[in-house]
């Protein structure tokens, strides 16, 4: 299980190359990337803050419940924070189970959690200057309650 | 004595990310209420609690919490991870 909060621009293709490697125990890996968005293209930047500490605590409690409940051989999250420009990856996870639903129903378990339940806060910075902070959606909360058993 | 830590526009609202508080509050609740009497930012700050989420010792936690040993108290906006 790998937890990486970082500044840093990361390879995806890279990290999935040497994930799950070398285990015979692993029929399936699915990963998620999620990259910045700019849908009416004002947007200059997207500039992400976190709670040092409590980000990696959070991600690698969720961690934990996704290996747990779907029997993961293993996990990966890797999350950004600071400016990020269009196009530019934000995080991505990984997942590597014996078997196709459980690595991605774990995926998506941890997308959800990761999206509502990390110390994470987006903040996008338009062309001309104006800052907005992006609000939770209500969606995000609900997503979380088909998990819940 | 906590730190208090503000994230987001709670920390913008506020004009500081940390600040250490002397205070004799049992609850979260009762510590919002002591800095909602200090300063019209705080007040603007702690406006809509429905709007605001509680950390403490790094862990996501109720307003009606205790502050029982409680070192560390981070108040921000639902998370946007992801």
């Amino acid at each position: 299980m790998t937890v990486r909060v970082q500044s840093e621009a990361f390879d995806p293709g890279a990290e999935l190359s040497g994930f799950a490697q070398g285990r015979s125990d692993v029929g399936a890996v699915v990963s998620f990337t999620g990259v910045v968005r700019d849908d009416s293209g004002t947007l200059d930047r997207m500039e992400i803050e976190h709670y040092p500490g409590m980000t990696e605590k959070a991600i690698a409690a969720i961690v934990e419940e996704a290996r747990v409940r779907w029997s993961l051989a293993d996990c990966l999250v890797i999350h950004r924070h600071g400016p990020l420009r269009p196009g530019a990856q934000i995080m991505m996870v990984a997942t590597a189970a014996a078997h196709r639903v459980a690595a991605f129903e774990a995926a998506e378990f941890l997308m959800d959690y990761l999206k509502s339940r990390a110390p994470f806060w987006k903040r996008e910075v338009k062309r001309d200057g104006s800052t907005d902070w992006v609000d939770a959606k209500v969606d995000d909360e609900d997503a979380l309650k088909r998990w819940s058993r | 004595m906590v730190e208090v830590m503000y994230f987001a526009w709670v920390r913008e609202r506020i004009g500081e990310p940390r600040e250490k508080i002397e205070t004799s509050a049992a609850t979260v609740a009762e510590l919002v209420e002591e800095l909602r009497a200090r300063e019209p930012r705080y007040a603007a700050a702690f406006a809509d609690l429905s709007a605001l989420r509680v950390a403490l010792d790094q862990e996501l936690a109720d307003f009606d919490a205790p502050l029982n040993g409680v070192r560390e108290v981070a108040f921000f906006p639902p998370m946007t991870g992801g």
